[in-house]
């Protein structure tokens, strides 16, 4: 099994909020995650993006 | 409900925001919401006071904005990948590591973070912004908004990857960089 690079992992983190994923896809991007700061801050950013963008509109103007 | 017209009317202008946030198209926002209003006018009886009426009239309104799509025909070309190519070298790793941001829940509270967003928005490939608002604002399926765009599963993760990436990257530079 080989580990996923920073592209496919956020590809995945991406996906992750669109379908349920397979368990061996859960576990290669938890692996890569758990050592790559840069993946796991992009993909906190797309769960804020989905926060924000369900938002947009309804702020105060 | 005596007002109703005008508690009707006076959602016209969140209405129009949200249309023409996922349409892009003045004039076809404008209609959308003008079908909504009279469809709704139309039918206070199926109101009823039972919902919230913005809840309501944006329920109408969806509707209204797939019909707009679906008659805008469909593209078909494929846009360009270059955007994301740019960001990964050919690894697949990082050419310049992304940026922690800082307590981006407090940007929630500053309407210059939703002028950006919509700026960063509208600065998306057509179909990928389209593909991504279905998602992301309207709260579609994934499969429904693969059948109303005509694009495959694969296609349409690609849009909402692509779009996602477009979008942190802008925000990014535009606004958690200030």
């Amino acid at each position: 099994m080989r580990l996923l690079n920073c592209k496919e992992a956020t590809s995945l983190a991406s996906q992750r909020l669109d379908r349920r994923l397979g368990l061996g896809e859960r576990i290669l991007l938890r692996l890569h995650l758990a050592v790559c700061d840069g993946c796991s801050r992009v993909a906190r950013q797309f769960a804020f993006l989905r926060k924000a963008v369900r938002q947009l509109g309804k702020e105060e103007r | 409900m005596k007002n109703f017209r005008a508690e009707v009317e006076g959602q016209r202008d969140y209405l129009l925001r949200y249309a023409a946030l996922q349409l892009r198209d003045r004039a076809a926002a404008e209609d959308a919401v003008q079908e909504t209003l009279v469809a709704a006018l139309a039918g206070e009886k199926s109101f009823g006071g039972l919902s919230n009426l913005r809840t309501w009239l944006t329920g109408i309104l969806k509707h209204k904005i797939i019909d707009a799509i679906r008659k805008g025909g469909r593209e078909t070309h494929i846009e360009s990948d270059e955007h994301l190519e740019a960001l990964f070298d050919a690894a697949g790793h990082w050419k310049s590591f992304p940026a922690e941001w800082d307590n981006p829940d407090r940007s929630l509270e500053q309407k210059q973070f939703f002028a950006a967003l919509e700026m960063c928005l509208e600065g998306l490939p057509e179909k990928t912004a389209r593909a991504f608002l279905m998602r992301e604002h309207m709260g579609l399926e994934a499969d429904e908004i693969c059948k109303e765009l005509d694009v495959t599963p694969t296609h349409y993760w690609v849009l909402l990857y692509r779009a996602r990436m477009a979008l942190r990257k802008c925000l990014e530079m535009n606004w958690f960089s200030k």
